[in-house]
């Protein structure tokens, strides 16, 4: 229905439109908008990809990974050492101050650790701090970050998935006075919150610098539109500068319109196919392994990202993002060859080809042409299209063992952030298979890049040669703005407001 | 009288109850709550960890009765995706979701009586075609396609109205002609069949004969018989519009109680989806009393019986 509609909206909108864009440069307020009410604005109490993006505006980390080399540098830290295996010291950066004036130390890198690790303050994803046992003071401008047994994508966790909190405020306001007026020592200060509804950021005069840089424009007016078609509208009306996440087809008309500046950027989300490889929903024909390689040899997985995915996807071969690190791309691929796909099945014994359920809960689209693939080599797939948590929770039961799903791994650049997930025999993994999991089990606990490497890439070629998963293609984003802005996405798909500027 | 109206209040509260017990094992059924609320970057053991925090692994009943025990005590809970109490949540959006209701029934019956009494004073006139074409369109028009023209006309085209938001009253306009049109056909083609049957009565020949004006006739004689039907209509079309005016809220970004209500399911945030039905169910209630007694005032027959 939507994409149908948009397409609609934009044709109309051509036809009557005068080419007329009301920007805000004037003004210097830069207006956009979330597609998703956020649940909160502390960034430890909500899971959304907008809320990673508002926290980047207002909060800190230790350390920065720079978008363009991949290398961390330092932000509230100025520079750091591995004192023993599970035991990170950070020389923290001087003179740095937050929103309310309070003065950045040790003492916030400390309360921040202590209270986000704490299982009593229910963060809402522990994942993303739990590795961290807790945070002791040195000096004033020294602390000690311990982990819970080695874990060498401490820095890329640390970058990314930790924002410092000032400690004498949020001792006083808690997560639900910070969800009403959050204050960091980012480079926006926020104005304005009415909870899930409008945000106002302004430009932080007193901003450090560091490796963000200081913001170029000066207020961030952000306004939940849960409709992509009335995004689209404000966008023609003037109402807003900028938005993301527009599907395909609708910005290939926008591009052709060169009203907008139309920018697509690649995701580190993947899709790919799961099957019951290990028979946890009773034994079926997923057991056999040239059964799955069948599936992986009967879908056109590139014809599916020129005509739907478009833009900057990818066929991705491994069971993971390329650019993660440890994601071994000299795996077996399975390039599509309906024929070897059949001579396949016979051989596992399926001549007649076969009857299966097929689990999916987002784009429906690519799921039907998956299916229509299947359904060419003999394979009758069955769709059963769930929301996403039902679909966990039938995982979690053992069931729906054959679908296709997607992973966005938080944006974390390591390989662990998606392995860790489907093959070390959690709820989502149906391959359970042991030789697997300790090679990854070795990955994780070793701060030696090398031995990580060597074992991440054993593990994804024994994932991809038994075909425990078919990894299909990565996901994409496209952001259209006016043309008043300069702005370049990142593959991590937050919005950096403060990289952006008025042309 | 009073027992009538005591047994209809005992039926309410039963109906309700029901109402809060089925879409209480609903959603749970539907899907893992710890799952929804961990969203989709959650691993197994973030999933597990809320489902402790929340209590989810307790057994359904106790997890109900809990609910209900607070609830009857005025507590509500907090809601689990925004965190914050759900009665301050709900009366934040609902504030808009009533405002909207009451100006779009009221653009409703302000365009509907008065084109259904001309079309039943003339019937296959010319006013009668224009009605009952403006009727068709708008049972056959989906009121989110009506929203996006009217967002393209008048806030593209002629930028006259803000496409989305809820700060000004220019921001209602559009939301109010467009829930108000999808009530309007059914109220216009009851006020005019309800006219036409009336206006043959004997007792309107009688008043005429007797030369009572045609205005009286019509308004005092007429339309008050018409009308009766008309109100329990427009109740149960309120209560529809407090609820139902999910489409109309998410395309113009309005945040009320409907749109809340909507997301809240998919994010299996119970305490406010519990509270919502709760209200929800009170305003029907209350709407179907309002009408009772509005139709007792005018029609003293009803009155009586």
């Amino acid at each position: 229905m939507k994409p149908f509609l948009a397409t609609g909206v934009i044709a109309l909108t051509t036809a009557l439109s005068c080419g007329q864009v009301f920007a805000n440069k004037s003004d210097d307020t830069l207006h956009t908008a979330f597609s998703k009410e956020l649940e909160s604005v502390d960034f430890y109490f909500q899971s959304a990809r907008e809320g990673t993006i508002f926290a980047r505006q207002v909060w800190d980390g230790l350390v920065y990974r720079d978008q363009t080399t991949g290398d961390y540098v330092g932000n509230l830290a100025s520079s750091w050492k591995w004192v023993d295996e599970t035991t990170l010291e950070f020389k923290l950066r001087e003179g740095v101050k937050f929103h309310n004036g309070e003065e950045f130390d040790a003492d916030d890198v400390v309360f921040t650790v202590n209270y986000v690790v704490n299982p009593d303050n229910h963060v809402t994803v522990p994942g993303n701090v739990n590795w961290m046992k807790g945070a002791e003071k040195v000096d004033k401008y020294t602390v000690r970050i311990t982990t819970n047994g080695p874990f060498p994508a401490a820095l890329e966790y640390l970058s990314g998935l930790v924002a410092i909190y000032p400690n004498d405020y949020y001792a006083e306001v808690g997560p639900s006075g910070m969800a009403l007026k959050p204050v960091g020592t980012g480079p926006y200060r926020v104005e304005s919150v009415e909870p899930g509804k409008h945000f106002v950021l302004k430009k932080f005069d007193g901003y450090y610098g560091g490796p963000k840089g200081q913001p170029s424009i000066g207020t961030i007016d952000i306004r939940t539109i849960p409709d992509i078609n009335t995004q689209l509208a404000e966008l023609f009306s003037g109402g807003i500068d900028m938005i993301w996440n527009v599907p395909a087809d609708q910005a290939e008309q926008l591009a052709a319109m060169d009203q907008f500046t139309v920018a697509n950027e690649s995701t580190m989300r993947i899709g790919y196919i799961t099957m019951d490889a290990a028979g946890r929903g009773g034994e079926g024909p997923f057991a056999k392994k040239e059964v799955r390689q069948a599936i992986g040899y009967a879908i056109d997985r590139q014809a599916i990202v020129e005509n739907l995915l478009k833009g900057s996807s990818k066929v991705v071969n491994s069971a993971c993002f390329p650019s993660q690190f440890g994601c071994e791309q000299d795996v077996e691929t399975y390039s599509y060859d309906p024929a070897k796909a059949k001579a396949l099945l016979a051989e596992a014994g399926y001549p007649d080809g076969l009857t299966v359920d097929f689990y999916a809960y987002r784009n429906r689209p690519y799921a039907e042409a998956m299916m229509a693939y299947l359904a060419d080599v003999g394979i009758k797939a069955n769709l059963n299209y769930l929301k996403y948590s039902a679909l966990r929770d039938m995982q979690k039961k053992g069931s729906a063992g054959f679908g296709f799903l997607t992973w966005g791994s938080n944006s974390i650049n390591d390989v662990s952030a998606i392995t860790s997930q489907f093959f070390k025999f959690g709820d989502q993994d149906f391959a359970r298979d042991e030789e697997v999991k300790t090679w990854l089990d070795t990955g994780d606990k070793s701060v030696d890049d090398k031995v990580r490497k060597e074992n991440y890439s054993k593990a994804l070629k024994k994932i991809a040669e038994e075909a425990y998963w078919i990894p299909l293609f990565s996901y994409n984003s496209n952001y259209v703005f006016s043309k008043d802005v300069a702005f370049t996405p990142t593959p991590d798909e937050i919005v950096r407001f403060f990289d952006m500027s008025w042309k | 009288m009073l027992a009538f109206a005591l047994k209809r209040l005992g039926l309410a509260v039963l109906v309700t109850f029901t109402v809060s017990v089925i879409s209480f094992s609903l959603l749970h059924l539907s899907g893992d709550p710890a799952a929804a609320i961990a969203g989709e970057n959650a691993t197994a053991a973030d999933i597990a960890a809320i489902n402790r925090q929340f209590g989810f692994d307790r057994p359904l009943t106790v997890q109900y009765t809990d609910w209900l025990w607070k609830a009857l005590h005025g507590d509500f809970g907090e809601s689990y995706y925004f965190k914050m109490p759900v009665a301050d949540l709900i009366s934040d959006r609902l504030s808009i979701t009533m405002l909207l209701g009451v100006c779009s029934i009221s653009f409703a019956l302000l365009t509907a009586v008065p084109l259904g009494v001309a079309a039943a004073v003339r019937p296959n006139s010319l006013i009668d075609r224009t009605a009952l074409f403006l009727s068709v369109a708008g049972q056959a028009m989906p009121s989110f396609w009506f929203g996006l023209i009217m967002i393209v006309v008048f806030s593209i085209k002629f930028r006259l109205l803000p496409p989305s938001g809820s700060e000004t009253w220019r921001h209602f306009i559009m939301p109010t002609v467009v829930l108000g049109y999808y009530a309007m056909p059914a109220i216009m083609r009851l006020t005019r069949a309800g006219m036409l049957e009336v206006l043959n009565a004997d007792y309107i020949r009688t008043a005429r004969a007797k030369g009572a004006g045609a205005g009286r006739v019509l308004f005092k004689h007429a339309l008050r018989n018409a009308i009766v039907p008309v109100v329990s209509l427009s109740a149960v079309q309120m209560g529809f519009m407090l609820g139902g005016s999910i489409v109309v809220e998410a395309i113009f970004a309005l945040h009320g109680a409907g749109y809340l209500a909507w997301e809240s399911i998919s994010r299996h945030d119970l305490p406010t989806v519990q509270a919502l039905i709760l209200i929800f169910s009170c305003f029907y209630i209350l709407f179907t009393l309002l009408s009772d007694l509005a139709n007792a005032w005018l029609d003293p027959r009803i009155r009586v019986g």
